[in-house]
């Protein structure tokens, strides 16, 4: 059957993902069977370079020097614990049947391909739902609180896409513990002299010799100082590139810089256009906003989304003149039931944003801006009593009217979509290698395993996955090769010039003295995304994306201003360097959804809909992975493609209404 | 109700660690009140650079209270006037028009100064690496339901885990003591079986970290438990106290 899927649209791929022979359920079995190891006293000799301590860094740095390595990690906050792993709420996945609701290692395989709308690689999947258990027993060998029921066993609760009850937490800050727990088995290696860690680094090249990684250039952000590092494996686990436009719930340091490094000196940037937007954030609220906040997807289960029926009450309402609580029933407009009576308030994320897009778009958004719609909580207050919906989403109320100022129990919320996470990334093979030799890239910062769509409590898991379980053996695999190769000088030509770029690359930006702030040209760059290359996309739009793009490169390379020196601590020219980048992989994300002539998972073609407006994808022309190759400063990038063959699931279109 | 306000800013400005800082005065006009104290610091920033002047630097990440990386001494309060939020979740609602509002960095002997507002938190790192986590490796643990915890222990576990390390409860303390931030880590682990094996030695070693690294006495005087954002309670530190006499006793 797997022949028979396989598109011939494809291009003979230049590709090669290096998936393990077998049976699906026996390729991650075999390989770790035939895999090469270092044995311990070769281990020591070993250097590896981990940047990033979030869930996937830090696991991975830990685990990697209790095997025996050298690690030398950096992360550019004043400490690994606050990577933005930290800020995920809901919880993390695992197939551990706990709940005997007939759980199992292939339905989280299954309900993972399916939510990523088929265009993930299975085998990669298969394996991260293979090692799910083993993270949940990692974790609370770590001592993570995980929530207990009254007989003291693990709690479950339910999650988007699946059918089960397989998602663990720790009350509404599961990334927090677990990252945390991460953070304390680092932190022990840390103390035995195993990780030398470096915090407020950040990372500005990747080194490359003879076609393979050997190092880094990274700025000591409180010096300014530019600085080497050699090591025999270079592993990225920087997150994902969501700040491309400029208001996400991601943290404010979170950006792709890294990703444009590896691709810059080599590295494929695979599906760049795949973004999760996320239906139920806070909404913008002025010009001087900085960040959206994200309120948890479980308030969808008691919650009504509503706007207006008549365009005069959402003017009325924009105005102040009248209040939600003004219109009665039949002048409510609950969208989401009309449209989807099915799974009504309950779609996916993708299918909620968009709708409430369309609504606002419609002239029919309430708030100030006209951008946002009502999440309704009376119903169930009604229902259930106010004390139930407070111990429910109690800490979630409190934080909404900490920010907003409005109390959720008698009016009902404003929320509207925001960009949350990117399922794009750099490409990597089956052994997390990147395109390039001894280039490893991890967590959000890869491709891998969501396809075009995040399940929610999967994030977590894929993250500790490929830090814990994953990446500690198949770095074995190249490093075996490399016990002979001793330790370099950070002195040799290939770091000279990559420092030496670095120096000009600053000096250039340092030298520009125009009038315009880096925020100001971050937020040009955030509006252009979120109109062209945002929920719903277009061809014409996206070629106009790509021409605004261009204009604010121009704009930031003549008009950037950025005071101080570059030999000190200067956080504006720490955001001009992200934001050069920033730059480059907008347009490189419009590049692709513009190629990309169908839609599937957050990727949302307007041309490509069924009758009833879901996502149609096209599985004859577009059953691939599209690896984006440099080819040089101002040259279009060259389209590499990796067939997704299908040998174990039967493809389907999803649907929602029925 | 959004409305603007006018205040007077009295920020610290210091060039560097071993540079005399001092007073610097802004006056903010038209700040909403709907925008949160570091987006009112940032439209600052923005009106510095414009003015072709350094803008303030402070610490700030995930802006929704979880990471621990802000911090600020806002009118005498570590995060400033409200209850159990970060400074980053503080709104420009709780000032008045015309306002002065004074803004340090977190003032502790073991939070050295390193620009404007922005200190230096490495010392509470030092702590963890020094024995805040149990000792295991990665793979060959146990199930996860292998060992039975009890609702109320794991509750109370996270409570204390719920700890997001950003130094306000050494900041609040007239001694500048870390014990609040030690207590919860060695409260949590104390409670769970899982770190139950070294709970005694894990108290001790920390806490010898802790003063050797400049941290003060505790006096049971509550100023970090009153400030703390996270609301993690003191009585970790009864626990901590009883982990710490049992290492004694078995020296």
């Amino acid at each position: 059957m797997a022949k028979k899927e396989q598109s011939t649209a494809v291009d003979a791929t230049k590709i090669d993902a290096r998936i393990p022979e077998g049976p699906l359920a026996e390729k991650w079995s075999n390989y770790k069977a035939h895999q090469k190891l270092v044995n311990p006293s070769n281990k020591r000799r070993l250097d590896i370079i981990v940047v990033g301590t979030g869930l996937a860094g830090a696991s991975a740095a830990a685990s990697m020097a209790e095997m025996g390595f050298n690690v030398l990690n950096f992360c550019i906050q004043d400490s690994p614990r606050r990577a933005h792993s930290i800020a995920a709420q809901g919880g993390i996945n695992a197939a551990k049947n706990y709940q005997n609701d007939g759980d199992s290692v292939y339905r989280l395989f299954y309900d993972t391909i399916k939510g990523g709308d088929y265009r993930a690689r299975e085998a990669n999947v298969y394996r991260l739902a293979e090692v799910s258990n083993s993270i949940i027993d990692q974790c609370v060998a770590q001592g993570v609180p995980f929530a207990r029921e009254y007989g003291g066993l693990l709690d479950n609760r339910s999650f988007g896409g699946a059918q089960v009850s397989r998602t663990f937490y720790a009350k509404g800050q599961t990334g927090q513990q677990l990252l945390l727990g991460a953070y304390s088995a680092l932190s022990r290696q840390i103390g035995k002299g195993a990780v030398k860690l470096y915090s407020r680094y950040e990372m500005l090249d990747v080194v490359v010799i003879d076609g393979r990684a050997r190092g880094i250039i990274a700025r000591n952000l409180v010096s300014g100082k530019i600085e080497r590092f050699f090591a025999h494996a270079v592993v990225v686990g920087t997150g994902g590139y969501g700040n491309t436009f400029f208001l996400s719930t991601n943290a404010m340091a979170s950006n792709g810089s890294a990703a444009i490094q590896m691709y810059k000196k080599g590295a494929y940037f695979a599906n760049p256009a795949y973004a999760q937007i996320h239906p139920t954030c806070i909404p913008v609220h002025g010009e001087y906003q900085s960040k959206l906040t994200l309120m948890s997807e479980s308030l969808r289960n008691d919650g009504r989304i509503w706007v207006p029926k008549k365009k005069e009450d959402a003017e009325a309402i924009r105005a102040g003149k009248k209040k939600a609580t003004d219109l009665s029933e039949d002048e409510r407009d609950y969208y989401l039931e009309r449209r989807y009576p099915a799974f009504g308030n309950l779609v996916p994320r993708d299918v909620a944003s968009r709708a409430a897009k369309e609504r606002c778009d419609a002239g029919y958004g309430v708030g100030n801006t006209g951008l946002a719609v009502y999440l309704d909580f009376s119903a169930a207050i009604e229902r259930l009593g106010e004390n139930v919906v407070r111990a429910r989403y109690g800490n979630l109320f409190q934080m909404y009217e900490k920010i907003v100022d409005d109390n959720p129990y008698n009016t009902p919320m404003m929320i509207y979509p925001a960009i949350h996470y990117t399922m794009g990334g750099i490409w990597v093979d089956y052994e997390l290698q990147t395109s390039v030799k001894g280039l490893f890239c991890i967590g959000e910062a890869n491709f891998s395993d969501h396809g075009a769509n995040r399940l929610g409590a999967s994030a977590l898991m894929q993250g500790l996955a490929d830090g814990y379980f994953v990446l500690p053996y198949t770095i074995q695999n190249y490093l075996a090769d490399q016990i002979q190769t001793p330790r370099m000088s950070t002195e040799l030509p290939e770091f000279e010039q990559a420092e030496k770029d670095i120096h000009a690359k600053i000096e250039k930006i340092m030298k520009i003295q125009g009038d315009k702030s880096v925020d100001s040209i971050h937020r040009e760059l955030g509006l252009i995304m979120w109109d062209f290359v945002g929920m719903g996309r277009n061809k014409a739009g996206l070629e106009t994306a790509l021409e605004k793009i261009k204009a604010v490169r121009h704009e930031f390379w003549t008009k950037v201003y950025v005071p101080g020196v570059s030999a000190d601590m200067n956080v504006e020219l720490e955001k001009a360097l992200r934001l050069a980048d920033f730059i480059e992989i907008g347009e490189l994300m419009a590049r692709d959804a513009l190629m990309r002539e169908e839609s599937c998972g957050g990727h949302f073609r307007e041309e490509y809909q069924t009758p009833e407006g879901e996502a149609l994808r096209n599985d004859e022309e577009f059953s691939f992975a599209s690896c984006w190759k440099f080819t040089g400063e101002g040259k279009e990038p060259e389209l590499l493609k990796e067939a997704l063959d299908y040998e174990f699931i039967h493809r389907q279109q999803r649907n929602y209404k029925s | 109700m959004e409305k603007s306000i006018n205040l007077t800013l009295k920020v610290w400005r210091q060039a560097g660690p071993k540079v005399k800082g001092e007073f610097e005065t802004y006056k903010v006009d038209n700040v909403s009140t709907d925008s949160s104290f570091l987006e009112m610091l940032d439209v600052l920033n923005e009106s510095l650079i414009k003015q072709r002047k350094e803008p303030i630097v402070f610490d700030h990440d995930c802006r929704e209270g979880i990471c621990g990386m802000c911090s600020l001494y806002i009118n005498g309060h570590p995060h400033g006037p409200d209850g159990e939020i970060t400074t980053c979740q503080l709104h420009m609602r709780n000032f008045h028009d015309g306002q002065t509002i004074t803004v340090e960095p977190w003032r502790s002997a073991a939070f050295p100064i390193i620009k404007d507002l922005m200190v230096d938190r490495g010392a509470y790192d030092k702590i963890i690496q020094a024995g805040g986590y149990v000792s295991v490796n990665t793979g060959g643990v146990p199930d996860g339901n292998a060992i039975a915890i009890g609702k109320n222990i794991a509750d109370e576990a996270m409570d204390a885990a719920s700890c997001i390390g950003c130094g306000a409860c050494a900041a609040a303390c007239k001694n500048g003591s870390a014990m609040l931030f030690v207590a919860a880590k060695v409260s949590q682990l104390a409670l769970l079986p899982q770190g139950k094996v070294e709970a005694a030695h894990r108290a001790k070693v920390m806490v010898a970290k802790m003063d050797e690294l400049g941290f003060g006495n505790c006096t049971n005087t509550g100023a970090c438990e009153a400030e703390c954002p996270k609301n993690v309670s003191i009585s970790h530190i009864a626990r901590l106290n009883r982990e710490f006499l049992s290492a004694k006793f078995k020296d």
